[in-house]
């Protein structure tokens, strides 16, 4: 079994073209009075995988169609492997595409439809029929071969969609959230399914999600986007911990606002100074973003932790983490901590509530995003 | 009280079935009877209208012109109508309304209102283009428009077409391929029933042929009518049968279709 596995993976990489990189210049795109895409930049290295991660509606999928050129730019370019290619229709554009709907082809079987875009290159049906069963094989599914997509679950689908996609040894692969339509458990499976493979191949990849947790998990680096535009761009450790935005900041991972006051490149929230990640800004009251893990917890009698006094009016269970919510009076504030610290405060209890000095980021506007 | 609401449905059903069964059997039934009469009173039945219906030129001439211009009138109907329908509901979809407007508007417009404005149209292509009877298949196509729009657009919505054309573009497909070998396969019994209806539109066709002065199945019936009526019906009996014949097999083609697939579940 391993020596079958390691004899395809070398024949995949052996034949996979060399990676190439891909770049978006200043792409736009408007939709009535609506700017889907407003000068998005970004460049992804040969062979990365970059996920494009955002809320409902910041132009994700635009961006994505602008690249297999299923959709025209209104401006800007889009370059494979330094050939600009803005102007060319999608079938000519060597773009592998997995959908976020199912997109198998009903009325062929799963060979059929991985076998189609080498078809449409006029590859022979010999070889047409052993690289469809090869790419089939990489992602798992030679025994489903001759079935039709629905005799198919979901999960199977997206990895005959992909072999599909990747059959065609396409210069970019793209994917617009293809795990959203999957039960939780199929999706992590398929999430980690889709890396190795990418890693195999080594195609350059974009993937479109809007679930933090699948971009952090998966790519080699994080592009957050908002309102058509990219706020960040960094391997994902750097936009958790170091986040160029509020925005950024509270689109990935869970996020506390505690007001306080800039002083001397500080901000001081009830009484305890934290360092800025991004130091500049006039003094005067802001909000600091304050990851939950970077609150503590004490007994109420415990007097060394600081004189920050909450009620407990919240517990929820993670598995190795708890979430604790702890009511301050004019402020409640997230609190995650290893469970086995947190059976200790059920709800109601009065609990001290310490900030740890990690650096922060502040904002100065009230609006909330709501991921 | 359940079973007696069902027995009761159980005979209206019964009941509408017989009633319609004879509005439509009676007719044919008399026609069938009145074209396989002999010439004298007492004598035997015979087929021998039927068997003269190709010692009559003329008639066999309209046959093979009708049956012709079926065959032209659904191939151009598909050529125009699947790849419009296509590609407005993927480019530009407020259009739908506008193309679904135009498509049924024959529909509504009486055929002697249609000849009138044909005619002049048809002098001048008889005129400079052809005056064969094939140059009917134009003004056809436009009476079998609804009827192929209707059956063509309930398939199409039975496909995810924007999903699939853009998976088979993204793979390498141009436009022709993507509805050859995409979307037709998936929607092959609207296409099947768009050709029939269109089909039997044309094979009934009698004012707009009549008026322009060519003689098709129908013109011919109505001729030859005048000279020999047993002939005549035979060859409308003939002509019922052909079409019940063709849905007939054309509903077995798109069953075998289905059971092909059908049967792979059973077998994995
Ligand atoms: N075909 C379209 N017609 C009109 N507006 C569109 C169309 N496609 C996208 N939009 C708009 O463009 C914006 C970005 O859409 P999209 O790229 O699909 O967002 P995302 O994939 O990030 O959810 C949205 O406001 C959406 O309403
Ligand atoms: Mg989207």
């Amino acid at each position: 079994m391993t020596a079958l596995v390691t004899q395809t993976d070398a024949a995949a990489r052996s034949e996979s073209r060399a990676s190439v990189e891909v770049r978006l210049e200043d792409l736009r795109r408007q939709y009535g009075s609506v700017h889907a895409l407003d000068g998005l930049n970004l460049t992804i290295g040969a062979g990365e995988l970059v996920a494009l991660l955002g809320p409902s509606g910041c132009g994700k999928t635009t961006a994505l169609r602008l690249v297999a050129g299923l959709e025209d730019a209104d401006g800007g370019r889009v370059v494979i492997g330094g050939r600009d290619v803005t102007l060319l229709p999608a079938n000519r554009r060597d773009a592998g595409m997995v959908f976020q709907a199912y997109s198998l082809f009903p009325h062929m079987t799963a060979r059929q439809n991985v076998a189609f875009g080498l078809r449409m290159r006029k590859v022979a049906s010999r070889e047409r029929l052993r690289r469809a069963g090869e790419m089939l094989e990489l992602v798992g599914l030679a025994a489903q071969s001759d079935r039709y997509a629905h005799q198919l679950s979901g999960g199977q689908q997206q990895r005959v969609a992909l072999a599909r996609a990747l059959a065609i040894r396409p210069s970019v692969l793209l994917l617009d959230e293809p795990l959203s339509a999957l039960d939780a458990k199929v999706r992590s499976q398929l999430r980690d399914e889709i890396r190795r493979v990418q890693l195999e191949v080594g195609t350059t990849t974009l993937f479109v999600t809007h679930d933090q947790e699948e971009a952090l998990a998966i790519a080699d680096r994080v592009g957050v986007m908002r309102a058509g535009r990219l706020e960040q761009l960094a391997p994902p450790t750097t936009v958790y911990t170091q986040p160029a935005t509020a925005f950024v900041a509270e689109f990935v991972g869970l996020t506390n606002r505690l007001s306080g006051v800039v002083r001397g490149g500080a901000v001081e929230v009830r009484g305890v100074r934290i360092p800025l990640i991004a130091a500049g800004g006039a003094d005067g009251p802001a909000v600091a973003l304050v990851r939950p893990e970077a609150v503590s917890l004490s007994a109420a009698t415990d007097t060394a932790t600081g004189p920050l006094l909450g009620t407990v009016i919240a517990l929820a269970f993670l598995g190795a983490s708890s979430r604790v919510t702890v009511d301050l009076g004019d402020a409640v504030v997230l609190v995650q901590i290893p469970t086995a610290d947190a059976v200790a405060y059920p709800a109601g209890t009065r609990v001290r509530v310490a900030l740890r000095l990690d650096p922060v980021l502040i904002t100065r506007d009230d609006a909330t995003v709501t991921p | 009280m359940n079973r007696r609401r069902h027995r009761r449905l159980q005979l209206f059903r019964t009941i509408v079935l017989v009633v319609l069964g004879i509005f439509f059997l009676v007719p044919i039934g008399a026609m069938v009877e009145f074209s396989t009469r002999g010439v004298g009173i007492n004598s035997p039945r015979t087929l021998s209208s039927f068997t003269s219906i190709f010692s009559y030129p003329d008639l066999t001439g309209a046959i093979v012109a009708s049956l012709e211009l079926a065959a032209i009138t659904s191939a151009a109907m598909l050529l125009l109508l699947l790849p419009t329908m296509v590609w407005v509901r993927l480019r530009v979809p407020r259009m739908v309304r506008v193309i679904e407007v135009l498509c049924l508007a024959p529909l509504t417009i009486p055929a002697i209102v249609l000849v009138v404005g044909l005619a002049p149209l048809y002098q001048w292509i008889n005129i400079n283009l052809s005056d064969s009877i094939l140059t009917l298949g134009f003004a056809y196509l436009i009476l079998v428009l609804p009827y192929a729009y209707r059956s063509l657009d309930a398939g199409l919505s039975g496909v995810d077409v924007r999903t699939l054309s853009e998976a088979a573009r993204s793979l390498g497909a141009g436009w022709a391929t993507v509805v050859s070998r995409i979307i037709v396969p998936n929607m092959s019994s609207a296409v099947l029933n768009a050709c029939l209806l269109s089909v039997a539109v044309v094979l009934g066709e009698f004012t707009i042929a009549n008026l322009l002065n060519f003689e098709n199945l129908q013109v011919a019936i109505a001729t030859i009518g005048r000279a020999n009526a047993g002939v005549s019906i035979a060859v409308a009996v003939a002509s019922l049968l052909f079409v019940f014949v063709l849905l007939l097999a054309l509903s077995f083609v798109s069953r075998s279709g289905s059971r092909r697939r059908r049967v792979r579940v059973g077998v994995t």
